[in-house]
């Protein structure tokens, strides 16, 4: 497991060991993360689940050795407001490839299968 | 319209939540645009190695910046929501640099915003990152 820059304490997130292994990243709700009132910022969400694509990429990648993982773009799809509750995310590597990884995300509150907000990333991978 | 103009520095100036946690602030902005800064901060940090802040809070900046931008276009504060926001890393930006974020609405219809904007820390022709994406309004937008 990947130690977590202050970014990820900016937005307090929390490590839970997850049911299969993989870890999830839990983020309570609090002032730093807020929008409106009452709601989740955007940003934030986003944020957290960028978190969990890097974490989910460094443990993939330590298996094979290690290396640099290095932001393309991101694409974040909002579907609910994130209401005043913690919010989980889990990252999931759908292609780790030599240079290339593509990484999916989703965050959610009570039910996973009821996600607040998904997103898309594309990292390229400096190999050690 | 009623006459009521969106004022975004008075309303960028109150500070509070996300926003001002990454010490984002009104830079400018126009009839459909708005700058803001996210100066440098250690603990935005995303990268300890290299002292590179986190992709997320230009992120952040980006869907606050285009936000403005729609209600700049729409000439009133509207509660609305991001649909979705496609952020392109062109490269990190540069540690002890404030990220400048200029977002646009180039498009507005009853319940739609369109939105595009970049992200640069010093020279406009030199950006760290391009964005697009759409808001919506569940009440819709004034026409």
């Amino acid at each position: 497991m990947m130690r977590l820059p202050p970014y990820a304490d900016l937005l307090g997130l929390i490590v839970e060991p997850g049911a299969d292994g993989a870890p999830l990243l839990l983020m309570p709700f609090a002032t730093p993360v807020l929008g409106r009132p009452g709601f989740l910022h955007g940003g934030a969400i986003s944020g957290l689940m960028e978190m969990a694509a890097i974490v989910a990429l460094h443990d993939a990648l330590e298996g094979e050795g290690g290396g640099e993982i290095k932001p393309i773009n991101a694409t974040v799809d909002f579907m609910r407001g994130g209401r005043d509750k913690d919010t989980r995310s889990r990252g999931v590597v759908t292609r780790l490839g030599t240079r290339v990884a593509n990484v999916e995300a989703t965050a959610w509150q009570d039910d996973p299968a009821k996600p607040i907000a998904a997103a898309r990333m594309n990292y390229l991978i400096v190999r050690r | 319209m009623s006459g009521f103009s969106f004022d975004p520095e008075r309303f960028f100036r109150a500070r509070i939540g996300h926003g001002g946690t990454l010490g984002i602030d009104y830079r400018a902005h126009g009839t459909n645009w708005a700058e803001l800064a996210l100066p440098y901060d250690e603990k935005l940090i995303g990268n300890v190695a290299t002292g590179v802040i986190a992709s997320g809070p230009i992120l952040s900046l980006m869907d606050m910046a285009t936000s403005l931008g729609v209600w700049l276009r729409a000439d009133a504060f509207v509660a609305h929501a991001t649909l979705d926001l496609r952020v392109d890393y062109l490269r990190p930006a540069t540690p002890g640099k404030t990220v400048i974020g200029r977002g646009e609405c180039y498009r507005l219809t009853r319940s739609i915003a369109f939105v595009r904007g970049q992200a640069h820390d010093g020279d406009p022709a030199d950006p760290l990152a391009h964005v697009a994406g759409t808001f919506m309004a569940p009440e819709g937008y004034p026409r």
